[in-house]
């Protein structure tokens, strides 16, 4: 499994990280060789094994229907980069 | 079956339907997996927890209720609840999603598949089709995004992020407008009277992504568009109408239909593709590991079947045969949850046996006046049991249909009760023969002419005396004794 | 009274009950210490008022005869945990100048037992790391130096470099560290002290900055075991707020501490002698095997069949989970945000993450997002779990012959910083002998074992069942005092 520069500049994408050139080329090897590296996990018989849902045995617990957060806007903007009118403001988007 | 068709310049198309509808769970106080309250139209981010804001460290716990809601709900869509469920992350970038991801449910959702009933016209029993119910999941709302505020920013709300969803994924298993429009109808009603959504689509607790494709009747499934956020049955009837000519004016056009996510722009009326949103799509779909498998108990499904009311087609049917009310009736009174409400509580103060002639009552007279008066039967100034009791007061001859509708008239306005009213104003209809007797000499004696021609044979003319004698006693006089005293005087 | 930063917690703990010195002349003296240790690197904010309100607030409370179990004792937090008003950067620029406005559940407990906070701990950027030299703020230097007279600066190893060094250079008598898959027991083996990640689901995670969710667990570090004690006590705990937290009753390990291990039956998993590892760690992992059999213990060879396979299933399961628990970190709420001129809401993103986040946190985000896209999440994410399963049942099978695994914490001693930092699946080694135990979400603590030929120090890991805390206390104290571990750095900062 050989990851090319385009491959790269996709993932990159997706994880929303900006690559420069020079950084493509340093991950697509690295990358390579990561994922080479996994590939022995291919030798292993997992026929009929169900993935690991709980690492420990653990029943979920659901919580009561009360409302007890909230109310809170300024501990919620406090370390916000950019608010305003108590919303947190982003590049405008255009839908 | 419904036999809608596209006709295009070379043949017909037939239209492919299905719906995701995404319903908010109305029920609860506080979202799906933090604690902070859900009210619609609360200041920006007052109703937001460190959860919601996905704050560094911050962890999910599941609102029973939520789980508890939409396993009623599937019930009620007879559809097969998933003992084991699990929660999976829906991984992408918007400034409404602070996680950065939405927890949603895809390998494993709570509900599997189901059916809603749809009459096409809901008076025809034999106009029912059964559209398929693929799936319905549990995951969060995202916040809100606000464009028109700022030039070069846009705001963020998040007081919706985390707000509980249940996506209700249909089949393909619609083939008109007309039918997508009675599906979203029908789930309306069901989600209401499950008390799960409250259905209302203007404050967008319940919209819905419409996937359409055309194909030549009965050959092979097109490639469909998906029109994200229709939020009214009527959009939702218009976007499928013009995106399935659209789709047809392309192929015929010898172009191909592109798999893609589309708005629908209500004010010009058209779908518009969304690629700004399109980019790349690639959700990474993993089960969430801050959150164990929702396991169900047998108890708890119990409780959850146990909970659910009696269901629009029940009731419909329960009306038509064991109350004998006429089909229109039973369709118009349980059409929604609230007015059959309304209906029962009105009956269990008069009786089963007035069923018929109370239904007729609340479709003609009492919705003809809130029509009048420009309201809803939620804030209907005459209450049931006053209802009841004016039915009883006609039934029981203190009143007169005339009189009935006097009095209806006056509750509408002061909202009174019938028995008091009728006191107050004097309104009973009288049987006091000395009074009737009085009132026909005086109309005989102010028409001798007329006593004269009805001795000579005009039997027609009775009517005139009866209309002068009731005239003469303000409608309150008993048209039965009035018609034999007047025999008796005239005979 | 340089004297009193040569003390532990509970000697601080009993010598302030005793009144043999104040709370306040505690805090002040390891106070001093960090302030003098600063060529360290070990702290990325100091907040010795903290920790002298908490002792005095000790020192009133001897007065009064109300004692918590930590009253007095000051203590450094991993800058992972999120501590109200206190800067909180997970070793990352992208949460430059990020002052939660709430407490993590941890750090919290400890504060309710009496606990006072030195300061906050440096460490590889988001827990991404072996050495320390990923964090935003520059490596933590080991007070370690080799007894070659070279002065070559050496690792404190990682993620928990800070709360290491911290602990050895005697900055504070105790510190919290986490663990996802040996940055608690490496870090202690490196730097010759005792560090221990309890059972998944033992410590609350909430308000602890996320790396990858189903393996990240906090437990103390400290100078002996008996200290992991009192420390892991006072941490762990049921939590509401953490779906994942085990909804148990903390025992008092303290209380039942016991170098008794007679009868034990103590495995040496046959597939961890593995190839290229130097001869000294198994020359110190054959001395620990004589002193637990000079103990009592029973020496049993057994085999964890698919131990091979933990290391890439690792590095599948972390970084995805990681790709989606750092998908946060997008300049809107908090810390960084680089907003290019007149660029859009992608660009912001871009730029910001491009910006914020370090070469190996890039690195396992980009390899995170990949194994989880379309196409590959069978083959990769869905395969390691499987994996991940079939790893656990081989503990699983083996406690029917042993109590308790010994093994080496790490495959080499500490190292010069730089030396494996080019080679990242080199520096992923670092962990082959503690992610098993972190896959399988079991108790495993390190315990130093001895020095090599240059003078640093060795570490020896006990893994035992789930929730059997108590019988890796024990197992490790016995094996502290045979090795009789003693030696400690010579100050030069
Ligand atoms: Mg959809
Ligand atoms: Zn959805």
């Amino acid at each position: 499994m050989s990851v090319d520069a385009a491959t790269v500049r996709h993932i990159a994408k997706l994880a929303r990280i900006a690559v420069s050139d020079a950084e493509v080329e340093a991950l697509a090897p690295e990358l390579t060789n990561m994922l080479g590296w996994v590939e022995q996990l291919q030798e292993v018989d997992v026929e009929g094994v169900e993935p690991m849902t709980a690492v420990i045995p653990n029943r979920l617990r659901l919580r009561d229907d009360i409302v007890t957060d909230g109310g809170r806007r300024d501990d919620v903007l406090a370390n916000a980069p950019a608010a305003e009118h108590g919303f947190f403001a982003v590049p405008k988007v255009i839908e | 079956m419904s036999d809608y068709r596209i006709h295009g310049a070379n043949g017909e198309w037939e239209v492919v339907i299905g719906l995701e509808v995404h319903a908010q769970i109305t029920a609860t106080a506080s979202k799906l997996f933090s604690g902070a309250a859900t009210e619609f139209g609360a200041e920006p981010n007052t109703q937001v927890s460190l959860v919601d804001a996905a704050m560094p460290g911050m962890l999910p716990v599941p609102n029973r209720e939520c789980i508890r809601q939409a396993v009623r709900t599937g019930m009620a869509l007879e559809a097969k609840i998933n003992p084991w469920s699990r929660f999976d992350r829906k991984n992408y970038f918007y400034a409404d999603l602070p996680q950065g991801y939405q927890i949603s449910q895809l390998y494993h959702p709570i509900v599997g598949e189901g059916e809603i009933e749809i009459l096409l016209d809901d008076k025809d029993e034999s106009t029912a089709k059964r559209i398929g119910v693929e799936r319905i999941h549990l995951e969060q709302d995202a916040g809100k995004l606000m464009h028109d505020q700022h030039p070069s920013f846009s705001y963020v709300d998040l007081n919706r992020s985390g707000v509980a969803l249940m996506e209700i994924v249909s089949k393909p298993d619609m083939r008109s407008p007309e039918e997508a429009g009675a599906y979203i109808r029908k789930l309306r009603a069901i989600l209401r009277y499950v008390g799960s959504c409250d259905g209302n689509m203007e404050q967008g607790s319940m919209r819905a992504d419409v996937n359409v494709s055309v194909r030549r009747p009965g050959g092979a499934l097109g490639t469909r568009t998906e029109t994200k956020n229709v939020n009214s049955v009527r959009f939702i009837m218009a976007a499928i109408e013009y995106e399935a000519n659209r789709q047809v004016d392309l192929l015929e056009a010898g172009g191909a239909v592109v798999q893609e996510t589309r708005l629908w722009d209500p004010d010009k009326a058209e779908t518009r593709s969304l690629r700004s949103k399109e980019e790349a799509h690639d959700y990474r779909y993993f089960p969430d590991p801050d959150l164990l498998p929702v396991e169900l108990s047998d108890g708890f499904l119990e409780e959850c079947r146990a909970s659910l009311p009696e269901l629009p087609d029940a009731k419909r049917r329960r009306y038509e045969g064991a109350l004998g009310l006429s089909p229109y009736n039973a369709s118009v009174l349980t059409a929604d949850v609230t007015t059959a409400r309304w209906f029962e509580a009105l009956l269990e103060k008069l009786g089963d046996q007035h069923a018929q002639r109370a239904s007729n009552w609340v479709t003609s007279d009492l919705f003809g006046a809130l029509n009048r008066l420009g309201r809803t039967i939620e804030d209907s100034p005459v209450t049931p049991v006053q209802a009841a009791e004016l039915l009883r007061l006609t039934a029981d001859g203190t009143l007169s249909g005339t009189l009935a509708k006097q009095v209806f008239e006056i509750m509408l306005e002061t909202g009174g009760d019938p028995a008091r009213i009728v006191e107050e104003r004097g309104l009973k209809q009288t049987s006091d023969t000395g009074a009737i007797d009085a009132a026909i000499a005086d109309v005989l004696a102010a028409n001798p002419d007329k006593v004269a021609e009805f001795r000579g044979g005009k039997d027609k003319l009775f009517g005139f005396f009866v209309g002068q004698v009731m005239k003469a006693m303000q409608g309150k006089a008993h048209p039965g004794v009035v018609n034999d005293l007047l025999r008796k005087a005239l005979g | 009274m340089t004297g009193l930063t040569d003390l532990g917690i509970a000697a601080i703990r009993d010598g302030v009950r005793d009144g043999a010195f104040s709370a306040r002349e505690v805090a002040r003296a390891f106070s001093d210490a960090v302030e003098k240790g600063r060529a360290l690197n070990a702290f990325t904010a100091e907040t010795p008022d903290h920790a002298l309100a908490a002792a005095d607030a000790a020192d009133s409370a001897r007065a009064s005869g109300e004692l918590k179990p930590l009253s007095g004792v000051p203590l450094g937090i991993k800058d992972l945990f999120a501590t109200e008003g206190v800067a909180t950067t997970a070793g990352s620029r992208i949460l430059d100048g990020f002052k939660p406005r709430y407490e993590s559940t941890v750090s919290a407990n400890l504060f309710a037992a009496g606990a006072g906070m030195l300061g906050k701990l440096n460490m590889d950027e988001f827990a991404m790391g072996s050495s320390n030299e990923t964090s935003a703020w520059g490596p933590v230097l080991s007070p370690w130096r080799r007894s070659d007279g070279g002065n070559a600066a050496l690792t404190p190893g990682g993620s928990s470099g800070g709360s290491a060094a911290a602990v050895a250079a005697r900055l504070a008598p105790g510190v919290t560290g986490t663990d996802t898959g040996g940055s608690i027991r490496q870090p202690a083996a490196l730097v010759g002290i005792t560090g221990i990640k309890p059972t998944y689901g033992r410590c609350s995670r909430w308000g602890v900055v996320a790396f990858a969710s189903s393996l990240d667990q906090a437990g103390p570090m400290a100078r002996d075991v008996r200290d992991c004690a009192v420390l892991l006590e006072a941490m762990a705990g049921f939590d509401p707020k953490d779906s994942t937290s085990l909804d148990l009753p903390v025992p008092n390990w303290e209380a039942a501490l016991s170098s008794d291990v007679r009868g034990k039956r103590i495995g040496i998993p046959r597939e961890y002698r593995i190839e290229g590892v130097p001869a000294e760690i198994d020359r110190v992992w054959e001395r620990g095997i004589e002193l637990m059999r000079d103990a009592g213990a029973e020496i049993v060879e057994v085999s964890l069949p698919h131990t091979k396979y933990a290391l890439p299933t690792y590095y599948i399961i972390a970084p995805a989970e990681a790709s989606s628990n750092l998908a946060r970190y997008d300049g809107v709420r908090y810390g960084l945000r680089e907003a290019p001129e007149n660029g859009n809401l992608t660009d912001m993103y871009e730029a910001t993450r491009a910006a914020g986040f370090g070469a190996e946190v890039k690195r396992r985000i980009m390899i995170g997002t990949y194994v989880l896209s379309a196409g590959f999440y069978d083959a990769y994410f869905n395969r390691a779990q499987k994996v991940r399963a079939l790893i656990a049942r081989d503990f699983e099978r083996v406690w029917s012959e042993c109590d308790l695994l010994l093994t080496p914490t790490a495959p080499s001693a500490a190292f010069a910083l730089g030396e494996k930092s080019t080679d990242p699946i080199a520096m992923y080694l670092n962990d082959v002998f503690a992610v098993p135990a972190s896959l399988a979400g079991l108790p495993a603590i390190s315990v130093p074992a001895g020095l090599n030929d240059e003078g640093l120090p060795l570490g020896l890991q006990l893994v035992g069942r789930a929730l059997d805390e108590q019988g890796v206390l024990n197992a490790a104290l016995a094996l502290e005092e045979r090795a009789g571990f003693n030696a400690r750095p010579e100050a030069w900062w």
